[in-house]
C-alpha cells in the first residue's frame, strides 16, 4: 500500500503539487491523468524518492520514502518520463548494473536479468548498444529496469509517449500483463489509454487531485448518458419534421456537411427532369444545397415542400445513386432506451431508413475537460465535445 | 557504492577515456624522465615529476569533465537517484573509479626509478616519496575536478572551468609574490568574498544565504583591517601559499617527506567530495 499525505511541492513561488493525498491499494492498475504540467511527473518523482517534497509524506508499505529510503525504494520500480539509459552500454550490461545497485544477491543477478529481458521481449536486442535501439525498445529497456528485483509497485511515467501505434499496443499489453503480478501506476495525458488499461483513475489538474475513481464510475457520475448521433436516409427538412414531433427529443442539432457546395444558387431553379439526366455526383450537389438554403430561409412550413420538389424525383430509380443522408445529434429526454425505440418507429413510419444510431458515450475525455477546466460547466464541456467531433 | 564503482570502471575501460588518460599521463612523465634522467643523466626521478606536474592542468579535466555532467545531460542522474543507493555511495563509487584510472598508469611509472637504479646511483626513498605525493596531489585535484563537473550539465563547460581552476592552483604561489600592497589585498579579498557569496547563492538558490556569506566575509576583512592593518598586506599571499596544492608538492621534490602535506591533500579531497555530495543532493530539493 502506498499512502501519500498532504504532499506539496513548491518551486519558489510556483506550486507544482498542492496538498495531494491518496492511497494506492495493492493489485490494481492505476492511472494518473492530467494535462501537461499538471504535476503528474512531479508527484511520481516525489513518490519514488527522486525529488524531495516541500511538505507532506509518502509511505511505501509503511516505509517513509525519505527516512527509510533504501527499504522504500526496494519496493518500487520506476520508469521516468525519459528512460534514463546509458546509451554506450548494451541492455544486458545496463540491467546488470541496475540489478547490482538494487542490491540483488550476486547469484540471482544473471537469472533476474534474463527474466526481465524475456518478460519485456528484449532477447534479440540484449547485446546491441542502447544507442542503436529504437525508441520502443529503449522504452522496454526502461521498463525492464523497473522490473528488476520484482518490486511490488511499478510506476511508469508516460510509458507510451512517442511510440508508433503498434508499439503502443505492445507496451499496453505488457502493462496489462504486469498488472496481474504487480501494482502498476502509470501516468498519461492520453485518455483512451487510461480508459483502456486502468482500473482506477486519479485526475490531477493544477497540482490538485480532482478525482479518484474507476473510469466507469466517473462516466456515470459526471455525465448522463442521454445523447446519440443518428444518421437517417432523408434530407434535413424531413428529419426536422420527424424530430420536431417527438416528445422524447428535448433538443437536437443537425450537422452540416463540411463539403462546400460549388453549385450556384440558380441550380435549384433548373427543372428536376434536367437534373435527373445528369451524372450521379452532379445530382448530389443540388440535393445538398437545397437544405442549406431552406435553413437560411427560416420558413419551416414551406421548407419540406421545396425540398421535396428539389430532391424527390418522380422516378425513384433515377434518384437511386444519390439518396440524401442527414446526420443529427439528439439529446433525449427520459429513459434513453424507450426514447430510442420511439425514434426508431417514428422514422420507420415516415419511411426513412435509420442508417445509424450511436449513443455518445460520456467518455473520460469530457470528464477530463470538465474537471481540469478552471470553471467547469456543462455548456463549456458540450462545446468542447462538438469541437472534438468536428 | 560497489555497483556504481564497477559500472564506472566498465564505462572507463570500455571506452577510450581510461586509455587516453593513461597514455597522456605516461607521456608527460615519460618526457620528464627522458629529459632529466636519461638525456641530462640526473639521478633524481622526482625532478621529472616536479617539472611535469603542470600536466595535471590538462589531465584532470580529461578525467573528470564527464563524471557528473554527463549523468545530468543524459538524465541518468534520475536513475541513480531512484535506485536504493545514497548520494555518498554514488560520489564515492565514481571517485574511486577515477582513482583507479589514475593510479593504474602510475604503477607503470613506479617502475622507472627502479630501472634507473640499475644504471646509476638513484636514491629510491625520495623518488618513491615524490611518486606517492604525486598520486595524492592528483587525487586531491581529481576531487576538485569532480566537484566542478557536478556544477554543470555540459562536459565542455566542466572541462573549461576545470582548466581555469587547475591553472590557478598551479600558479597561485607564483601569483602570491606579486600581491603585497594592502589596497590590492583588500580589493582581492572583497572580490573573493563576492565570488564565494555567488557560489553559495547558486548552490542554495537563496539570496539570503548568499548575502549572509557576503556580509560575514566583508565583516571579517573589515575587522582585520581595523585590528591590524599590516597583517592584511601579506594575508592573501600567505593564504595562497598555504593553500597551494602544487607548492606543497615541491617539498617532496626537494627530498622532504612532508606528512602534513599528505594530510592536507586528503582533507582537500574529502572536502570537495563532501561538496560534491551536497551538490548532488541539492538536485533533489530544487529539481
Amino acid at each position: 500500500m502506498i499512502t501519500v499525505e498532504h504532499l506539496t511541492k513548491r518551486y519558489g513561488d510556483f506550486t507544482a503539487v498542492d496538498d495531494i493525498s491518496f492511497t494506492i491499494e495493492d493489485g490494481h492498475i492505476y492511472g494518473f491523468l492530467g494535462p501537461n504540467g499538471a504535476g503528474k511527473s512531479t508527484t511520481m518523482n516525489i513518490m519514488t524518492g527522486c525529488l524531495a517534497a516541500t511538505s507532506g509524506e509518502v509511505k511505501i508499505d509503511g516505509y517513509d520514502i525519505f527516512e527509510q529510503a533504501r527499504q522504500a525504494k526496494q519496493c518500487i520500480g520506476y520508469l521516468p518520463e525519459i528512460p534514463p539509459l546509458y546509451v554506450d552500454e548494451t541492455p544486458e550490461e545496463y540491467l546488470r548494473f541496475v540489478a547490482e545497485a538494487k542490491g540483488l544477491p550476486k547469484r540471482a543477478i544473471t537469472a533476474e536479468v534474463a527474466r526481465v529481458i524475456t518478460e519485456t521481449r528484449l532477447t534479440e536486442m540484449a547485446h546491441r548498444l542502447i544507442r542503436n535501439l529504437s525508441k520502443g525498445y529503449r522504452q522496454r529497456v526502461g521498463i525492464a529496469q523497473a522490473l528488476l528485483g520484482n518490486p511490488r509497485y511499478i510506476i511508469l511515467d508516460e510509458p507510451t509517449v512517442g511510440l508508433d501505434p503498434l508499439q503502443i499496443i505492445e507496451i499496453r499489453d505488457l502493462i496489462r500483463e504486469l498488472g496481474q503480478k504487480h501494482t502498476v501506476i502509470l501516468s498519461s495525458h492520453i485518455l483512451s489509454e487510461v480508459q483502456a488499461i486502468c482500473e482506477s483513475v486519479l485526475i490531477i489538474a493544477h497540482g490538485k487531485l480532482v478525482a479518484f475513481d474507476t473510469p466507469q464510475n466517473l462516466e456515470r457520475t459526471l455525465a448522463a448518458n442521454n445523447r446519440l448521433v443518428l444518421t437517417a436516409e432523408c434530407d434535413e427538412a424531413t428529419l426536422r419534421t420527424i424530430l420536431d414531433g417527438q416528445t422524447v427529443v428535448s433538443s437536437y442539432t443537425v450537422e452540416k456537411d463540411d463539403q462546400p457546395a460549388p453549385a450556384p444558387a440558380k441550380a435549384t431553379d433548373t427543372a428536376p427532369a434536367e437534373r435527373a439526366e445528369e451524372a450521379a455526383p452532379a445530382a448530389e450537389i443540388p440535393a445538398e444545397t437545397a437544405p442549406a438554403e431552406t435553413e437560411t430561409a427560416e420558413e419551416p412550413l414551406s421548407a419540406p415542400e421545396e425540398a421535396a420538389e428539389a430532391v424527390l424525383p418522380a422516378d425513384p430509380a433515377a434518384a437511386a445513386p444519390a439518396p440524401a443522408v442527414t446526420k443529427a445529434t439528439v439529446t433525449l429526454a427520459g429513459d434513453p432506451e424507450a426514447a430510442c425505440r420511439t425514434i426508431f418507429f417514428a422514422f420507420a413510419e415516415a419511411k426513412c431508413a435509420l442508417l445509424q444510431m450511436t449513443p455518445i458515450k460520456a467518455d473520460l475525455e469530457n470528464i477530463f475537460i470538465e474537471l481540469t477546466e478552471d470553471e467547469p460547466s456543462g455548456k463549456e464541456a458540450s462545446d468542447h465535445e462538438s469541437g472534438i467531433q468536428a | 557504492m560497489k555497483a556504481v564503482f564497477k559500472h564506472e570502471m566498465s564505462l572507463y575501460y570500455h571506452g577510450l577515456l581510461a586509455y587516453v588518460f593513461g597514455a597522456f599521463l605516461l607521456e608527460f612523465i615519460g618526457i620528464g624522465a627522458m629529459m632529466y634522467n636519461i638525456n641530462s643523466a640526473v639521478a633524481n626521478f622526482e625532478y621529472a615529476l616536479g617539472t611535469f606536474c603542470i600536466g595535471f592542468v590538462a589531465l584532470v579535466p580529461i578525467l573528470t569533465m564527464r563524471v557528473m555532467a554527463e549523468e545530468k545531460r543524459q538524465k541518468t542522474d534520475q536513475l541513480l537517484s531512484l535506485l536504493p543507493i545514497t548520494g555518498t555511495d554514488i560520489v564515492l563509487g565514481k571517485y574511486f573509479a577515477m582513482a583507479v584510472v589514475f593510479v593504474a598508469p602510475m604503477i607503470v611509472a613506479c617502475v622507472y626509478p627502479f630501472i634507473f637504479s640499475f644504471y646509476g646511483d638513484v636514491y629510491l626513498p625520495t623518488s618513491y616519496g615524490a611518486l606517492f605525493a604525486f598520486i595524492c596531489l592528483g587525487l586531491a585535484l581529481t576531487a576538485i575536478g569532480m566537484f566542478i563537473s557536478s556544477l554543470t550539465e555540459s562536459q565542455g563547460m566542466a572541462a573549461g572551468l576545470c582548466v581555469v581552476v587547475m591553472l590557478f592552483c598551479y600558479y597561485s604561489a607564483d601569483l602570491a609574490d606579486y600581491i603585497s600592497s594592502t589596497a590590492f589585498n583588500v580589493a582581492a579579498l572583497l572580490v573573493l568574498s563576492a565570488l564565494l557569496a555567488l557560489i553559495v547563492r547558486r548552490l542554495t538558490r537563496s539570496d539570503v544565504a548568499g548575502l549572509i556569506i557576503l556580509v560575514l566575509c566583508v565583516a571579517a576583512v573589515a575587522i582585520t583591517w581595523l585590528v591590524s592593518p599590516t597583517s592584511l598586506e601579506t594575508l592573501l599571499p600567505d593564504l595562497m601559499n598555504q593553500l597551494s596544492l602544487f607548492e606543497r608538492f615541491y617539498t617532496f621534490v626537494n627530498g622532504v617527506f612532508d606528512v602534513t602535506a599528505i594530510i592536507y591533500y586528503i582533507s582537500v579531497a574529502a572536502f570537495f567530495l563532501f561538496l560534491c555530495v551536497q551538490s548532488w543532493e541539492k538536485k533533489r530539493y530544487n529539481g
